[in-house]
C-alpha cells in the first residue's frame, strides 16, 4: 500500500480543541490530593488486616521474611488498596459530584482530572503488583492483582450500579487484606486467613448499610441500588442483623478451631455480642431513634473491625 | 502561541507554588523508593553474595 502520508490533514496540537484536558487544570492539583485518590481511610484498614496476617502467619521453619521484605510487602500492598480507590474514583466521579459525601474529592471537585486519576490508579496497580511479585512472591501479588480488579471492575464498574447485592459481593475485594498479607509471608494461604476473609466479607454488609441508611436520600437520587434504596429500610434492617450474626459466628470461629486461645475467645464474644445487640437495635428501634442506632452501629462496626484484629495478635503474646 | 480556554485558570504564583511542592514530594517518593529498592536488593542476595564462584 502507497504512503499517501503527504495527503493526510495536519493538525495543530499546540491549539487545545473543545474536551481537551488543559495543562493547567492539572497544575491545580497538590500532592495532597493525589494521596487523597488513595482513600487513605480505606487504606488504614487495609493496612492494618494485612499486617495482622502478616503477624499470625507462621514464621518458623520455612516460613517467615526478613523484616525489610515485610516492610515492603505492606507498602505494596497500601499502594495496591489505594490504586483501586483511585480507579474507583475515577469511574465515580459522575455520580461522586451529585453526593454530599463525595463531592469534595480531587475529581468531581475540579482539583484532579478523570484522566490524571486513571494514569497514576493504573501505574500504581501495575507497579504494586510488578514489585510485590518480584520481591515477595508471585501468589501474593496475583491475590493483590485479583483483589484491585475485583474492587476496580467488578464492584465499582459492574456491580455498583447494577444490582442490590452489590456490597455483599464487592466485600470481597476489602476482606482479601489479611489473605494477601499471610500469603506474603508463608508463601500459601491456610484456614485462618480464610476465617479472617470470612469475617471482613460478612462484616460488609452491616458497617456499609448502616452508612447507607443514612444516606439513603444520595443514592436513591443517583439511581445507586443499595439495599435501603431497593428493598427498603425494614428490609435492609433485617439483613444487617442476619448479617451480623453470621459476622459473629465466623468471628468465634479461630477459638473454637484452635487458631486462637481464650483470651480471643472472650475478647471476640464480648465484641460480637455488642455488635449483634447493636445490629437488633437498629432492628426494632422507633422511626424517631433509627438514624441515632444507624450511625452508631457505623461508628462501632470500624472499631470493632480494629479491636477483633487486634485481639489475634494480643491472644498470640498473652498465650492463654 | 498557545491560546487558553475560558474558564482555565492561568499562571499564578500559587499554582507554580503548588508544582514545585509536587515536584518536592515526588522527588522525596522516588529518593525513597530507590533506598528501599537497594535495600530489597541486599536482603534478597543475602549471605549468597559470598558463595558465588570467583
Amino acid at each position: 500500500m502507497a504512503n499517501n502520508s503527504a495527503d493526510l490533514p495536519v493538525i495543530d496540537t499546540s491549539v487545545p480543541r473543545a474536551g481537551d484536558v488543559s495543562d493547567l487544570t492539572t497544575e491545580m492539583a497538590s500532592a495532597a490530593d493525589y494521596f487523597e485518590l488513595l482513600k487513605p481511610r480505606v487504606m488504614s484498614l487495609v493496612v492494618f488486616t494485612t499486617l495482622i496476617g502478616m503477624i499470625m502467619a507462621p514464621s518458623g521453619a520455612g516460613g517467615g521474611v526478613h523484616p525489610v521484605i515485610a516492610f515492603t510487602a505492606l507498602l505494596l500492598i497500601a499502594l495496591g488498596a489505594g490504586a483501586s480507590g483511585a480507579l474507583n474514583m475515577w469511574y465515580d466521579a459522575d455520580i461522586d459530584a451529585n453526593m454530599e459525601r463525595t463531592r469534595t474529592r480531587p475529581i468531581p471537585s475540579g482539583r484532579i482530572t478523570k484522566e490524571s486519576a486513571l494514569g497514576f490508579g493504573l501505574t500504581l496497580s501495575a507497579g504494586s503488583f510488578m514489585c510485590l511479585g518480584v520481591f515477595v512472591n508471585w501468589l501474593s501479588a496475583g491475590l493483590l492483582a485479583f483483589t484491585i480488579f475485583f474492587y476496580a471492575v467488578i464492584y465499582t464498574i459492574w456491580l455498583k450500579r447494577y444490582t442490590a447485592q452489590n456490597i455483599v459481593i464487592g466485600g470481597a475485594a476489602g476482606a482479601f487484606p489479611p489473605v494477601v498479607g499471610w500469603a506474603a509471608v508463608t508463601g500459601s494461604v491456610e484456614t485462618l486467613p480464610v476465617l479472617m476473609f470470612a469475617i471482613i466479607f460478612f462484616w460488609t454488609p452491616p458497617h456499609f448499610w448502616a452508612l447507607a441508611l443514612l444516606k439513603n436520600r444520595d443514592y436513591t437520587e443517583n439511581n445507586i441500588p443499595m439495599m435501603p434504596a431497593v428493598a427498603g429500610s425494614k428490609n435492609t434492617r433485617i439483613q444487617i442483623f442476619a448479617y451480623a450474626l453470621i459476622m459473629a459466628i465466623f468471628a468465634a470461629l479461630p477459638a473454637l478451631l484452635g487458631y486462637a486461645g481464650l483470651f480471643y475467645a472472650l475478647f471476640s464474644t464480648a465484641l460480637s455480642t455488642l455488635f449483634v445487640a447493636m445490629s437488633f437495635w437498629l432492628l426494632i428501634a422507633p422511626d424517631e431513634r433509627q438514624a441515632a442506632a444507624a450511625k452508631a452501629l457505623f461508628a462501632y462496626s470500624i472499631f470493632y473491625l480494629f479491636l477483633l484484629f487486634a485481639g489475634f495478635p494480643a491472644d498470640k503474646l498473652i498465650g492463654i | 502561541m498557545r491560546e487558553e480556554f475560558e474558564g482555565t485558570p492561568e499562571w499564578n504564583d500559587e499554582l507554580l507554588t503548588r508544582r514545585r511542592k509536587r515536584a518536592a514530594v515526588m522527588g522525596w517518593v522516588l529518593a525513597g523508593f530507590v533506598v528501599l529498592f537497594f535495600l530489597v536488593t541486599v536482603v534478597k542476595l543475602g549471605s549468597n553474595i559470598v558463595q558465588r564462584p570467583l
